[in-house]
C-alpha cells in the first residue's frame, strides 16, 4: 500500500521488519496521506474506535463480576453496583458507553451519506461498515438482555419472537433461539456469551474496515478524488492523530456529564426491576439507537411483512452504493440531493420518536407515512435523482477552494458535461 | 468546529429537555420538595438519611424489604454515616438463619453490619398472601425503577386523597392520585407524628416523606456522592486537557496552509 519502500534505521528493526514488516506498517499509518480538508465530522471514525476499545475493557471487567443466570443476574448487578470497587463507575460507563457508541456510528453513517462515502471505489468499505452496524446492534440488544430486568426480559420475548413469523419454521426457530419453551435461563446465558464473542468479530471488521479505507485513502467534504501524497493531503500523523484527540475530548466531556450526571436518563426505569415472566410492563420499548426500526417493524399491519420491512430497511443500506446513480460524491454539488437527505434526517428521527410510542392513533399514522418515505428515498428518489439532479460545479483539486482561488481564474470542470 | 461544538451541546440540551418531559408526563405533575443531592455537587443530607432510616425501620419495613442494601452501609461515608458502634447495635436487633452448623443443623443468630437486611417476609408469595394480593416491592432500587424517580416516591408518600365521588374503592385498594390508575393497595403509610425524631425535627408528613424518599434515594445510588466528586474533577480535567490540546492542534496545523 505504501509508495515508497520504508527501511528501518536500526540494524535490528531491519532484522525484524524482514521477518514481520510491523515497522512498516507503522510507518504506512503515521505517513498515511490523508485529504487536508476533513471537518470535525471525519473525526468519528476515531471516536468509535475509542469507543470499541472502551466497551470491550468496561465488559471484560464486568464479566469478572457478573452471573449469567437468571435467578442472580439482577443482583449480580447491584453487587456491582453496590460492592465491587468502582463498579458503579464500569457499569455506567459500559451502559453509557453504548449509547455514546450508537450515537457515534449514526454521525459516521450519516456523514457517509451526506459526502458520499459509499460511492465507487469505496463500497466495500460501507458494506463493512454496514455489518460493523448490524452486529453492534445484535450485540447491544443481547447486552440489555444481560441485568434482567423487566425491560430486558420483555425486549428478548418481543425481538426473539420476531422470529416465529417465518412461514413454516418459525416455532422451531424461535424455540430454538430461546433454548426452551420461553425466554429462560437457556437465553440469558447463550445471550451471555454471544455478547462476548460479538465484540471481537466487529474488532475484525474493524480492521478490514480500516484496511479497505487505506486502499483509495479518505472521502473528503468535496468529495472529488485526489493525487496522494500532494498538496492537498497531510500525513496521518501528526495533523489527523491531534484534530482526532482534540474531536475525542470534547466527545468524552458529554460521555462524561452523562455517566457521572444522568446515568440513567438513557435507560428505563423498568429495567431496575428484576424480570417477571408473569407481569408485562405497560409499553415495551427498546433502547433509543433502535426505536427508527422498532418502528418501521410496528408501522407494517402484518407481523411477518413487518419484519421483512425491518430488515429490508437495513438491507437497503448496504446495498445503497448501486441504488444511487450520481456519479458526484458531495451533497455539496448536489443541491436537490442536499435537500432530500435532510428530508432523510428528519424522517429517520420521526421514526424513532414514533418508536417510542404506543403504536396507535395518529402515532401509528404518522410511522407508516415516515416508513414508507425511508424506501421511497432509497429505492425511488435516489435512483431517480443521480440522472436528472443539476449539480453545480466541482473543484478540481482541494488546494483550489482552500487558497481561494478565484472563480473566473481557475480551472473548473462540470460533471454534467463529462458524463 | 463550530457546528461540531453546536451539536454536542444540543444533545446535551436535548437530553436534559427530554428527561424534564418524561417526568412530566405523568397525569398529575409531581411534587418537587428540593433535593440536595441533584446536580453538580448533590450531597444526600446526613440528618435526612438518618431520620429517613428512622421511618424506612419503623414505618416501611413492616412490609417493604432493601435486600441488596447490607447494616455496614449505614455507616459507610455518603450515607446516613452512622457510627460503626451505632451499626453493630442496629445490626443486632435482626435474627438471621445461619448454618449448617457442624451437627448439620440451621441456627439463627443476631445479624452483623455485613450482612444484608432482614426481609419482612420469608419470599415474595409470603409478601404477597400478607398483603392482598399486592407485593410491596423490594425498596433497594425503588428510586430508580419509577419515572420520575425521588419525586414520584414523594408524591405517592403524599398523593392520597379521597376518591371522587362516583368511584367506588374495594376493602383494602386505596385511592392516590399519583399511582398509575390511581388505584393503591398500600394505605396511606404517613400520618403526622407517627415517627418520633430524635434530633427534634417537627415530624409532619412532608418531612417523613422527604426524608424517607432521601433515604430511598441513597439505598438505590450509595456512591452518588463519590460519582458527583470523581464526575466534576473528571470533566475539569478533560476541559483542561482539551484546551492544552486544542493549542497544540492549532500550532501544529499552523504548518500546513489549512484552518482547522
Amino acid at each position: 500500500m505504501s509508495d515508497h519502500e520504508y527501511i528501518p534505521k536500526s540494524k535490528l528493526g531491519k532484522w525484524f521488519n524482514d521477518r514481520l514488516p510491523i515497522l512498516t506498517l507503522a510507518n504506512h499509518l503515521t505517513e498515511y496521506p490523508t485529504p487536508k480538508n476533513l471537518n470535525y465530522w471525519w473525526t468519528f471514525g476515531a471516536i468509535l474506535t475509542f469507543c470499541l476499545v472502551t466497551q470491550i475493557i468496561t465488559g471484560l471487567i464486568l464479566a469478572m463480576h457478573y452471573v449469567a443466570h437468571a435467578d442472580l443476574a439482577f443482583s449480580s448487578v447491584e453487587h456491582i453496583m453496590r460492592n465491587v470497587n468502582y463498579g458503579w463507575l464500569i457499569r455506567y460507563v459500559h451502559a453509557n458507553g453504548a449509547s455514546m457508541f450508537f450515537l457515534a456510528v449514526y454521525i459516521h453513517i450519516f456523514r457517509a451519506l451526506y459526502y458520499g462515502s459509499y460511492k465507487s471505489p469505496r463500497e466495500i468499505i460501507w458494506i463493512l461498515g454496514m455489518m460493523i452496524y448490524i452486529l453492534m446492534m445484535m450485540a447491544a440488544f443481547m447486552g440489555y438482555v444481560l441485568p434482567w430486568g423487566q425491560m430486558s426480559f420483555w425486549g428478548a420475548t418481543v425481538i426473539t419472537n420476531l422470529f416465529s413469523a417465518i412461514p413454516f419454521f418459525g416455532e422451531s426457530i424461535t424455540m430454538w433461539l430461546w433454548g426452551g419453551y420461553a425466554v429462560d435461563n437457556p437465553t440469558l446465558t447463550r445471550f451471555f456469551s454471544l455478547h462476548y464473542l460479538i465484540p471481537f468479530l466487529i474488532l475484525g471488521l474493524v480492521v478490514l474496515h480500516i484496511w479497505a479505507l487505506h486502499v483509495p485513502g479518505n472521502n473528503n467534504p468535496i468529495g472529488i478524488d485526489i493525487k496522494k501524497p500532494s498538496n492537498d493531503t497531510v500525513s496521518f500523523h501528526p495533523y489527523i492523530v491531534i484534530k482526532d484527540l482534540f474531536a475525542l475530548l470534547i466527545f468524552l466531556i458529554v460521555f462524561a456529564f452523562f455517566v457521572f450526571y444522568s446515568p440513567n436518563i438513557l435507560g428505563h426505569a423498568d429495567n431496575y426491576i428484576e424480570a417477571n415472566p408473569m407481569v408485562t410492563p405497560a409499553h415495551i420499548v427498546p433502547e433509543w439507537y433502535l426505536l427508527p426500526f422498532y418502528a418501521i417493524l410496528r408501522s407494517v399491519p402484518d407481523k411477518l411483512l413487518g419484519v421483512i420491512a425491518m430488515f429490508a430497511a437495513l438491507f437497503i443500506l448496504v446495498i445503497l452504493p448501486w441504488l444511487d446513480t450520481s456519479k458526484i460524491r458531495s451533497a455539496i454539488f448536489r443541491p436537490l440531493y442536499k435537500q432530500f437527505y435532510w428530508f432523510l434526517v428528519a424522517d429517520v428521527l420521526i421514526l424513532g420518536y414514533m418508536g417510542a410510542m404506543p403504536a396507535e392513533g395518529i402515532y401509528l399514522l404518522v410511522a407508516r407515512v415516515a416508513t414508507a418515505y425511508y424506501f421511497l428515498h432509497f429505492l425511488i428518489i435516489l435512483p431517480v435523482l443521480g440522472n436528472k439532479e443539476k449539480t453545480s460545479e466541482v473543484p478540481l483539486s482541494i488546494t483550489e477552494p482552500v487558497l481561494g482561488g478565484s472563480a473566473s481564474a481557475s480551472i473548473t470542470k462540470n460533471h454534467l458535461d463529462k458524463i | 468546529m463550530k457546528n461540531f461544538l453546536k451539536f454536542f451541546l444540543t444533545i446535551l440540551v436535548f437530553c436534559l429537555k427530554a428527561s424534564s418531559i418524561s417526568a412530566a408526563e405523568q397525569t398529575e405533575k409531581l411534587l418537587n420538595p428540593g433535593w440536595g443531592f441533584k446536580g453538580f455537587f448533590g450531597k444526600f443530607d446526613r440528618g435526612s438519611l438518618q431520620r429517613g432510616y428512622q421511618v424506612y425501620t419503623e414505618v416501611c419495613a413492616a412490609c417493604h424489604s432493601i435486600k441488596y442494601l447490607s447494616y455496614r452501609n449505614l455507616s459507610e461515608t455518603g450515607g446516613p454515616e452512622f457510627t460503626e458502634d451505632q451499626v453493630k447495635a442496629i445490626a443486632s436487633q435482626f435474627e438471621v438463619t445461619d448454618g449448617p452448623n457442624d451437627d448439620g443443623d440451621m441456627f439463627t443468630r443476631p445479624a452483623r453490619p455485613a450482612d444484608n437486611f432482614v426481609s419482612p417476609y420469608a419470599n415474595e408469595k409470603a409478601a404477597i398472601a400478607a398483603n392482598g394480593g399486592a407485593y410491596p416491592p423490594d425498596m433497594s432500587v425503588l428510586v430508580k425503577a419509577r419515572k420520575g424517580g425521588a419525586d414520584y416516591i414523594y408524591s405517592l408518600l403524599l398523593g392520597y386523597e379521597d376518591p371522587p365521588s362516583g368511584l367506588s374503592l374495594d376493602d383494602g385498594v386505596y385511592y392516590n392520585k399519583y399511582m398509575a390508575g390511581n388505584k393503591i393497595k398500600m394505605s396511606n403509610p404517613l400520618s403526622d407524628g407517627l415517627v418520633e425524631y430524635g434530633d427534634g425535627t417537627s415530624a409532619t408528613s412532608e418531612q417523613m416523606a422527604k426524608d424517607v424518599t432521601t433515604f430511598l434515594a441513597w439505598a438505590a445510588e450509595p456512591h452518588l456522592e463519590a460519582r458527583h466528586k470523581i464526575g466534576f474533577r473528571a470533566i475539569i480535567y478533560l476541559i483542561i486537557l482539551t484546551i492544552l490540546v486544542y493549542f497544540s492542534m492549532k500550532k501544529i496545523w499552523s504548518r500546513v496552509e489549512s484552518k482547522v
